[in-house]
């Protein structure tokens, strides 16, 4: 997947959510740290092409939720970002953004996290793709593209904002 | 990081940062409606208190409880201490009810290094003695740097009882280690021995050492360690070292002034000062707790054990 076809691909979630959602009055945008927050405001200005409006933008990390944080007894503690989010949640259709969607455990942890942020009226989630292999109940709402993969494999989403370019790239490891 | 926080001096430059940057986002924890994440669930942290103390005993138990570990607070008050129990016995036996975490605070320097050794805990040092007080001097140089934008280049002039002061030895190790400008002033009976040797600046006059500082940093005249007349009286003490509004003047327009508490009104810092507008004595405190929660979540996971 090149930039041209992620730019439309996130046109085209844009209108689903504004299809789905019969307008912007109460959605809010919050990405998943790293590569989801960049993604979150691509939406957000996708949004505001078709509708006019902006969408409350936030990013959310999650590392103090993870389920695996205490369970390793050797190597160094993963980096704690800051959480950003600038808006009541409450009464609020939450639109979670990442880029991969796999175990389904990143999300877990970031349900876990924004329930604690209040109580939204519902949370939607969108992903760039989706790989398969989930080890949880969940599943995105919005899809940028459905991604067949092994568990051999391994899907990186790189993004102009963090990695200079966009594009999604399959590696055998 | 090392398995155990007992000295600034085991820290590199790096990891210093790191707790800095992690207690950034610890911090934003405070301001949720929910102060709490599940990080810690399950940990037990034991908080043991040889030397009375609210801020720091406070600062802790509430960085612990946010993070979601199971506290214990040990005074000695009203411990098997006042039976006679040693150290290391005490240790020992709360090691045997296996917590994660001891944090202590003791009178004697290098406490922390003996549990140290004695216990596979990890050991977090509230302050031993004279010798360190490492969370402190970290939640100061988050103050300086949220304030400052940076540490390295800077003025710091420390102010008051260098002699007993664990605050003194930790930041200084700390602020010369970031590259800041370390000026000490104070009493000659107050200064130790061989100060400048750690890359201070020292100087009798407190004129001198403010001048031009980015930062001040006030010590507590510490009576309760003091055995012996270190200078003739409280107010001529105030008269020659106190920082009052007109010797804050010759500082810079912007300094700011730190006290690490419980402040000695009108002995080291007059009213004025400590309750105005450069004043940041407030912030240090609700600072501390994100740099505990920085440094209590660094420690939990996974650093090498050294056994």
């Amino acid at each position: 997947m090149d930039a041209d076809r992620m730019g439309r691909t996130l046109t085209r979630i844009a209108h689903e959510i504004l299809e789905r959602n019969r307008g912007i009055e109460e959605l809010g945008l919050v990405g998943i740290r790293t590569r989801g927050v960049p993604l979150a405001r691509r939406l957000a200005r996708a949004i505001a092409e078709i509708h006019g409006h902006e969408v409350p933008t936030g990013a959310l990390d999650i590392t103090l939720y993870r389920d695996d944080l205490m369970r390793h007894a050797v190597g160094p503690q993963p980096v704690v970002r800051s959480t950003e989010i600038p808006f009541s949640i409450d009464d609020k259709k939450i639109l979670l953004v990442d880029d991969v969607l796999y175990t389904g455990r990143t999300i877990r942890a970031a349900l876990d996290a924004l329930i604690d942020f209040g109580r939204p009226k519902a949370i939607q989630l969108v992903v760039m793709v989706d790989r398969g292999h989930r080890e949880l109940p969940i599943k995105a709402d919005y899809v940028g593209k459905n991604l067949p993969t092994s568990l051999s494999q391994s899907v990186q989403v790189h993004l102009q904002e963090i990695d200079g370019r966009d594009e999604v790239e399959i590696q055998e490891s | 990081m090392t398995k155990d926080l007992l000295s600034i001096g085991d820290l590199s430059r790096e990891e210093i940062y790191l707790v800095l940057e992690t207690a950034e986002a610890m911090r934003e924890i405070g301001e949720r409606p929910i102060k709490k994440v599940p990080t810690l669930r399950g940990k037990t942290v034991v908080n043991l208190f040889y030397e009375p103390s609210t801020r720091t005993r406070t600062s802790f138990e509430i960085a612990e409880k946010r993070l979601s570990a199971d506290t214990l607070n040990i005074a000695v008050a009203v411990s098997s201490v006042l039976k006679g129990e040693t150290l290391s016995d005490t240790a020992k036996n709360i090691e045997a009810m296996a917590p994660d975490m001891i944090v202590l605070r003791h009178p004697s320097s290098g406490a922390c290094h003996l549990l140290s050794r004695l216990c596979r805990s990890r050991i977090i040092n509230a302050g031993d003695g004279m010798h360190e007080h490492p969370t402190q001097a970290l939640l100061d140089a988050f103050t300086i740097r949220e304030r400052k934008g940076r540490i390295e280049g800077l003025k710091v002039a420390i102010v008051g009882d260098l002699l007993h002061s664990r605050v003194l030895r930790s930041n200084v190790q700390l602020l010369t280690k970031l590259g800041a400008d370390v000026w000490a002033s104070g009493p000659r009976t107050l200064i130790p021995v061989g100060l400048d040797r750690f890359g201070v600046t020292v100087s009798t006059s407190v004129d001198e050492a403010i001048a031009d500082a980015d930062v001040i940093m006030m010590l507590r005249i510490q009576q309760e360690r003091m055995h012996g007349a270190f200078f003739p009286s409280v107010r001529e003490y105030f008269r020659t070292f106190g920082m009052t509004p007109a010797r804050v003047a010759n500082a810079k327009a912007d300094v700011i002034i730190m006290h690490p508490g419980p402040m000695n009104r009108g002995v080291e810092i007059a009213s004025e000062v400590a309750d105005g507008p450069y004043s940041v004595i407030l912030e240090q405190v609700a600072n501390g707790v994100a740099v505990r929660m920085a440094v209590l979540y660094l420690l939990a996971g996974g650093a090498e054990t050294n056994d």
